[in-house]
């Protein structure tokens, strides 16, 4: 598994980034993931952060990432599957890759998931959110992954070269990298149906037999990220210390809830980054 | 710590573990499975916890493909706990050390 790091930083927004310079800066070891671009990145106009007036979204974000590489903090491409509470540490899964660090802080940024009918209900019983992780279990039978990050197509490729029969479903044209071998399919999904095992799915204007779903978001909602996180809605409940009801987990920016705004999202890395770091010296000191 | 845990070598030695022993909790799991390696310090606990009380065993699902079909293992980890020869309750994926202690709790006398 590797050597301990002592914060695992989900997200490399202006709260993940914020977080890992004060983290560095308090000479704490950290790791940080991300695997989609910033929403930050793609304002117009960012009017309200003060100093920068009239900047772009996407200049404060160069700004951003400078900053953190000039402190040699690398932003490494990756998803969190699942997060496991160990009481002093925490099992993170990164793509497959188990990690350990002694805190983890989850700056995700908003969860536009949406769940659909049969989704919850069938998880574990053909719904999957993670090819490398189940997909030996579909070996010689049929799967459907839906298309709804940008790697999508390497984990259905990863599934058909393991011997699963595998469709790819998407609402962009086919990406040139997806297998000549998987079937491509324009459209989406709008329900998972199967009694105690999926047996299908609903695209609105078709039912497709399968084994099994990958649904293969660029983010796992973190309810199902991490087992018993407390939410109000869609946004994560933190301390004032941005940490959240499972000791030494920590939330920063845009998923703690509103105002969805960058100066918050960099206020809270901070505090999540100092109150974990002063936590991590309380403890070995 | 892990001599706790038995592991299954064949459907007869399972069926023989659950017939004669109250308690057991059986993990379902793969090699090839990251998040079974993150459980499985999990279960180590639990084991060791309740030694006296219940038996640990690991299923190997590659190689005893004929208990996996039987219990319907579509996703591992996937922790079943039997109670005199049956099933009982089960928790699947990545779960904490309470989600273990409350299935057991609440099936034990």
């Amino acid at each position: 598994m590797g050597e301990i790091v002592d914060i695992i930083i989900i997200g490399a927004g202006p709260a993940g980034l914020s977080a890992a310079v004060n983290a560095v800066t308090r000479g704490k070891s950290v790791r940080i993931f991300s695997n989609r671009e910033n929403y930050l990145s793609k304002a117009e106009r960012v009017d309200n952060h003060l100093g920068f007036y009239h900047a772009s979204g996407k200049e404060l974000m160069d700004k951003f990432k400078e900053h953190a590489e000039a402190m040699d903090i690398k932003i490494e491409e990756g998803k969190a599957v699942n997060i496991l509470p160990l009481g002093e540490s925490f099992m993170v899964n990164i793509n497959g890759e188990i990690l350990e660090s002694k805190k983890v802080i989850l700056a995700m940024g908003i969860s536009k998931i949406k769940e659909l009918p049969g989704e919850g209900r069938l998880l574990g019983s053909g719904v999957s959110y993670c090819a490398t992780c189940d997909g030996m279990l579909y070996r010689g039978k049929n799967a459907l992954v839906w298309d709804q990050s940008n790697d999508a197509w390497e984990e259905a490729n990863f599934l058909q070269s393991i011997g699963v029969n595998v469709s790819f479903i998407s609402q962009k044209p086919k990406n040139e990298n997806l297998s000549n071998d998987i079937r491509f399919i324009k459209g989406t999904i709008t329900e998972i149906i199967g009694e105690n095992t999926v047996e299908a799915v609903n695209t609105g204007s078709e039912t497709i037999k399968t084994d099994a779903v990958f649904m293969l978001r660029d983010a796992v909602a973190p309810a199902a990220l991490i087992d018993g996180l407390e939410l109000e809605g869609s946004f994560i409940n933190t301390s004032k210390y941005m940490e959240t009801n499972i000791p030494g987990l920590y939330a920063a920016g845009d998923i703690t809830g509103k105002p969805l705004q960058l100066s918050k999202a960099i206020s809270e890395g901070l505090i999540a980054a100092q109150h974990a770091a002063m936590q991590i010296d309380k403890k070995e000191n | 710590m892990a001599e706790k845990i038995i592991t299954i070598n064949s459907t007869e030695e399972f069926d023989s573990t659950i017939m004669k022993t109250r308690y057991v909790l059986a993990e379902f799991y793969a090699d090839w499975c990251a998040p079974c390696r993150m459980v499985a310090p999990v279960i180590e606990r639990i084991a060791e916890q309740y030694s006296s009380r219940i038996t640990t065993v690991k299923v190997n699902i590659d190689e005893q493909q004929e208990l996996a079909i039987r219990y319907g293992i579509q996703t591992i980890p996937t922790i079943i706990f039997f109670k005199e020869g049956r099933f009982a309750s089960k928790e699947i994926g990545v779960k904490p050390l309470s989600s273990f202690v409350r299935m057991i709790d609440s099936n034990i006398a």
